[in-house]
């Protein structure tokens, strides 16, 4: 069989190789070519998938037998318009911030430990890319603790002490998840006796009235929300996004969070079907109000913080509130917002949490822990770092969701979904949360452009290596607000046909 | 516990007969209880035993903490390398049929490559935390960090 054929495992197996390789060579400059390497091989692939799902009639799947055994005795590969769009994303991810790695992680981690940090990173993607594509429940657990416990280590690995705590609190909440996930999943697998998600779709009709489906429900909600970092169990999420190594904040902020909106979308959607989550349980309801206080109260949080990183991680706390409002509404628009977000949040975020590096290597010195990038630091910083400045004022646009910015695609969305269901009142609500951004990210502006800089500081940009892929996606967060042909039609494909399964 | 006579003799008596037992529990794990996973835990807990015994220096004297290392990268890599083993024979990835002529061969080979890669991984593992927390409890005491 071609290269093509194995495509879908491929995804998964290229990086999963490059983690041991990189820990037997032992070698800090050569473990980043192995995992830069494999993460563009793994953006290549997901290009690939795209591709080939592209030839297919629309609502065609790609699936992939692992070890040829047929579903549902076996393991499968599926990848649908939805996984292959998540794919893009979290590969992409990957494949812009490992260059931009070099250098970051040269300042902010003991050389000793390099390889160890590719090896952890080529093991958090492979995790990451395993929930995306398989269409196995248990499958997703295996590659959930993979991805997870790898992002723990990720986050120590930060060189200010407070990152052991911060990773320490993610492991005890993200083990609790994690638990709620497989107790879940365990119920479903003794209503249905099958572990393949399309398989366990249809024999979950059968037995749909029985209490233990709601149990399971409960469990893979709950779950799953303190992954995503839904507003009342996002407490691990600030710490671990402030203290973690810059690059390791950027891709976890980018791709985590978004890939558990993935499962949860999938759990909700293709296995326990729309009418039941949505029509016959207060889903909605719960969810809508959970979104509001994410998108008022953490975005709140934010604007009185004063520590750059830790404010953007609030914000983020914030931003997850507009994804699942989308869920919230249960119509093809506001999944569509729902998923095109997970994209234009993603790059976004990740475009500023990587120019913040910037901002916290041009402050470090060699093998000192880098200082926090608080106010009092920034003052104006806009003369130093011009182009790193202007990076984050314009992703923090896309925050907001000014016209001509990604956020501003799904802002518009939410409110057609809003509008379709005549509920007027959350469409002010959506542009009054708007402004909450607008106020945090007036915070860095003023500092950064209006005070007045210390005397004798000297303009000290961020090198190359961590401007270009940061301005990348900064320029990919202007390109997804103009032309949305690709983030709204996938988005838009992908929930129609989910829609469709669900019903 | 150097000193101790009765642990030291005993100790160097059942030591091999450990490691043995791990390898009878890897190879007949085909037929009977066993299997990778109990097999390099019962692998590790030799060396644990010989470390508690003679001590942590001798122990890392005799399996270095680089070949630990090695031990557990390598594991992994002989699993997905089984896989890919498979999909360059013709199959799937992880197909067990494609590694022989005979269907049932290769699944037998497949799971018993397999199986070495997961022994060779979980020793490792086990190894790999038993020094660290070993060496811990001694490094910590000589040099406190005076922030705590």
């Amino acid at each position: 069989m071609s290269i093509a054929a194995h495509l879908p495992a491929l995804q998964v197996v290229v990086p999963l190789l490059a983690a041991p390789l990189v820990v037997l060579l032992r070698h800090g400059g050569v473990a980043f070519a192995v995992v830069t390497a494999a993460a563009w091989a793994a953006f290549a692939t997901a290009i690939g998938l795209w591709l080939q799902l592209g030839q297919l009639d629309a609502g065609g799947v790609i699936s992939y037998h692992i070890g040829s055994w047929p579903p549902p005795w076996g393991i499968e590969y599926r990848v649908d318009r939805l996984t292959s769009f998540v794919l893009l994303l979290v590969s992409g991810m990957a494949a812009v911030v490992l260059p931009y790695s070099r250098v970051s992680v040269l300042r902010e981690i003991p050389r000793e430990l390099h390889y160890l940090y590719y090896s952890m990173f080529a093991l958090c993607l492979t995790g990451l890319l395993g929930i995306t594509i398989t269409g196995d429940a248990f499958n997703i657990f295996v590659f959930l603790e993979i991805s997870s416990l790898s992002s723990y280590v990720l986050i120590a690995l930060g060189r200010d002490r407070r990152a052991l705590t911060a990773a320490f609190q993610y492991l005890i909440m993200g083990s609790i998840g994690a638990t709620f996930i497989v107790i879940g999943i365990g119920f479903l697998y003794l209503l249905t006796g099958t572990l393949n998600l399309a398989d366990m779709a249809i024999r979950l009709r059968e037995v749909e009235s029985y209490r233990p489906v709601l149990v399971a429900l409960a469990f893979l909600t709950v779950g799953i929300s303190l992954k995503l970092a839904l507003f009342p169990l996002h407490q691990w999420l600030p710490n671990a996004y402030t203290y973690a190594p810059s690059a390791v904040t950027a891709f976890l902020a980018a791709t985590a969070t978004k890939v558990s909106v993935y499962v949860l979308i999938r759990f909700y959607y293709t296995v326990f079907g729309e009418s039941l989550v949505f029509q016959k349980l207060p889903l909605p309801q719960i969810m809508l109000w959970l979104s509001l206080m994410a998108m008022f109260g953490a975005s709140f949080v934010a604007i009185f913080k004063n520590n750059l990183k830790r404010l953007f991680a609030y914000s983020s706390v914030g931003q997850i509130g507009y994804i699942t409002l989308g869920l919230s509404f249960d119509s093809v628009n506001g999944l569509t917002a729902s998923i095109v977000h997970l994209f234009n949040h993603g790059i976004a975020k990740g475009a500023i949490f990587l120019l913040i590096g910037g901002i916290v290597a041009s402050m470090t010195t060699r093998d000192a822990v880098p200082p926090a990038p608080t106010f009092d630091r920034l003052a104006g910083l806009a003369k130093r770092m011009p182009l790193t400045c202007f990076g984050i004022v314009l992703a923090g646009l896309s925050l907001i969701g000014v016209p001509g910015t990604a956020g501003f695609v799904t802002k518009w969305y939410l409110i057609l979904a809003a509008m379709e269901r005549g509920q007027w009142w959350l469409v002010g609500a959506i542009v009054l949360s708007s402004l909450l951004a607008v106020a945090y990210v007036w915070r860095f502006v003023e500092v950064a452009y209006f005070h007045a800089a210390p005397a004798g500081s000297q303009k000290n940009e961020a090198p190359l290596s961590m401007l270009i892929p940061a301005w990348l996606l900064v320029i990919a967060t202007l390109w997804f607000g103009l032309d949305t042909s690709f983030t709204v039609g996938t988005a838009m494909d992908a929930a129609q046909e989910l829609v469709k399964i669900g019903r | 516990m150097e000193n101790n006579l009765v642990l030291r003799v005993v100790g160097k008596l059942l030591i091999p007969f450990i490691l043995l037992f791990a390898l009878y529990v890897q190879f007949h794990g085909d037929f009977g209880p066993g299997g990778g996973f109990q097999a390099g835990v019962i692998f590790a807990t030799g060396i644990v035993f010989y470390a508690l015994i003679f001590g942590l220096e001798r122990a890392r004297q005799a399996v270095p903490d680089r070949l630990v290392e090695t031990m557990l990268a390598s594991g992994v890599l002989i699993y997905a390398g089984v896989g890919v083993a498979g999909m360059l024979l013709g199959g799937n990835y992880l197909d067990y049929f494609v590694l022989d002529k005979n269907p049932v061969i290769g699944q037998h080979r497949g799971i018993f490559w397999v199986e070495v890669g997961v022994a060779t991984t979980v020793s490792g593992v086990m190894l790999k935390i038993f020094y660290m927390f070993a060496s811990r409890s001694v490094a910590g005491n000589a040099h406190e960090d005076p922030e705590d």
